[in-house]
């Protein structure tokens, strides 16, 4: 049996640590046979835990009751409206996610310009500058689906130099880590590009010269970044041309 | 701190709506999908269907008891933020909903470890099913002794290893520790234990 199908138990009763966990999840996104198999196992272990009911207080219904107020649901799932090549990999191939089409993040991206404020790690590129590469007329955009639910997109701008993510739903980082964005220079060095905003949706412009990047990733590192990835990517987004 | 993190009295102060009991797993999908569309009504249903399950569950795991109040509030927080996103083709909403309850208790019991794991002692096999006089924690002692019966069929090492990780919290690599198992074999132990579980309870498609 192959290393990364034997995780499937462990995943399912949620035994695995934050990287295993990352990189079995961009395996699942690529493994009927373990999505199949998770499921399965999602629902016994589910019953396990059936056994173990006990009577919550009556406050917590209404805590509940009120705090969803305040939540807005996730739109669902919407059907991939294009699709992305896969494109040579300089990093890990078992660590990638599944390179798919585009859903709801291309939605966010053509409606980005309008409504949302893009966060610039910088500080002094303001939003125009994300609007530019945004709307760059060289604007290369690949799409990072995770089995979450989450998705990320990179926009790369040549002319303008600069790169730019945008995030839907992605879970917070791990207790105590962040996620750290890398861009990748032609010699395969991994140059820090900014620290991920503590958001499930974000908008963020990376640091640094992108016009030869060669590809964007997503590490999980301790809080405060590191200097260098300590880790394989949770999500690579090879921009190779 | 009481180390089986039970509170014997655990009294239902309110009991469950016999409506909303018994729910089959369709009504309990066609209250996730409604409230998906912000119905705030279905998804009351649906916390008065399940609370008892998921927050039965967050005792076990997480046993401190106010801790685990915190805990089901984030969960049906994050049921209702995601609820489109549940797929009736891949399982049940009960499994759906247990499954988002499960890893934000795992996530709970490990940052919370990270200062002091919360007792050294293993007393996971000493839990006793606190029996509280509702239509749905009688059905879960229904469920309970189904569980019980099918875990009778796994080996020790495999029933060992899925409590730890399920009703414990620990890693594949703790539980290889706890258990003296060779590095990486407690992973197996897990998958064949829950697919010998998943036979003997019937679980399938």
């Amino acid at each position: 049996m192959n290393e990364v199908h034997a995780l499937s138990g462990a995943y399912a009763v949620d035994a695995l640590d934050d990287i295993e966990r990352a990189r079995f999840e961009a395996h699942l996104a690529e493994c009927r046979d373990c999505r199949n198999e998770v499921a399965e196992l999602q629902e016994t272990a589910s019953v396990l835990g059936l056994a173990a009911a006990s009577e919550p207080p009556a406050s917590l219904r209404a805590a509940v009751l009120d705090g969803i107020e305040e939540i807005r649901p996730l739109p669902p799932r919407v059907a991939p409206t294009f699709g992305a090549s896969r494109r040579r990999r300089a990093w890990s191939a078992t660590s990638r996610g599944l390179l798919a089409a585009a859903s709801i993040a291309a939605v966010l991206l053509l409606a980005g310009v309008a409504f949302l404020r893009p966060f610039d790690s910088t500080g002094d590129g303001g939003p125009s500058a994300s609007d530019r590469v945004l709307a760059a007329a060289d604007a290369v955009r690949v799409q990072q689906n995770f089995p979450s639910g989450a998705s990320a997109t990179v926009v790369l701008s040549r002319s303008e130099g600069r790169a730019v993510i945008l995030t839907d739903a992605m879970d917070p980082a791990p207790e105590g880590k962040v996620y750290e964005l890398w861009l990748q220079t032609p010699s395969g060095d991994m140059v820090p590009a900014g620290l991920m905003p503590d958001r499930s949706d974000a908008v963020m412009m990376l640091n640094g010269d992108a016009s030869q990047a060669t590809a964007v990733g997503i590490t999980v590192e301790p809080d405060g970044g590191s200097p260098q990835p300590t880790s394989d990517p949770i999500a690579l987004f090879s921009l190779a041309s | 701190m009481n180390p089986n993190g039970e509170v014997a009295g655990g009294a239902p102060e309110q009991g469950v709506p016999p409506a909303a009991v018994g729910q089959s797993a369709d009504e309990l999908a066609e209250l996730l999908n409604r409230s998906a569309r912000g119905d705030r009504e279905a998804f009351a249903s649906l916390y008065d269907a399940t609370s008892a399950r998921i927050f039965g569950l967050m005792v076990r795991v997480v046993r401190d008891r106010s801790q685990a109040e915190e805990v089901t509030q984030e969960v049906f927080m994050e049921i209702w933020r995601s609820a489109s996103r549940f797929d009736p083709e891949r399982g049940s909403a009960l499994a759906w909903m247990m499954t988002i309850g499960h890893r934000k208790a795992v996530d709970r019991v490990r940052s919370a470890e990270a200062s002091a794991r919360r007792d050294t002692s293993f007393t996971y096999q000493n839990h006793t099913i606190t029996h509280d006089e509702t239509v749905e924690t009688a059905m879960a002692t229904l469920e309970a002794r189904r569980v019980r019966v099918a875990m009778e069929q796994l080996t020790d090492v495999q029933r060992e290893a899925i409590e730890l990780a399920y009703f414990g919290g620990y890693s594949h690599s703790e539980v290889a520790a706890l258990l003296d198992l060779p590095v990486g074999t407690a992973k197996t132990r897990i998958r064949d234990g829950l697919i010998r579980l998943r036979d003997a309870i019937g679980v399938g498609r």
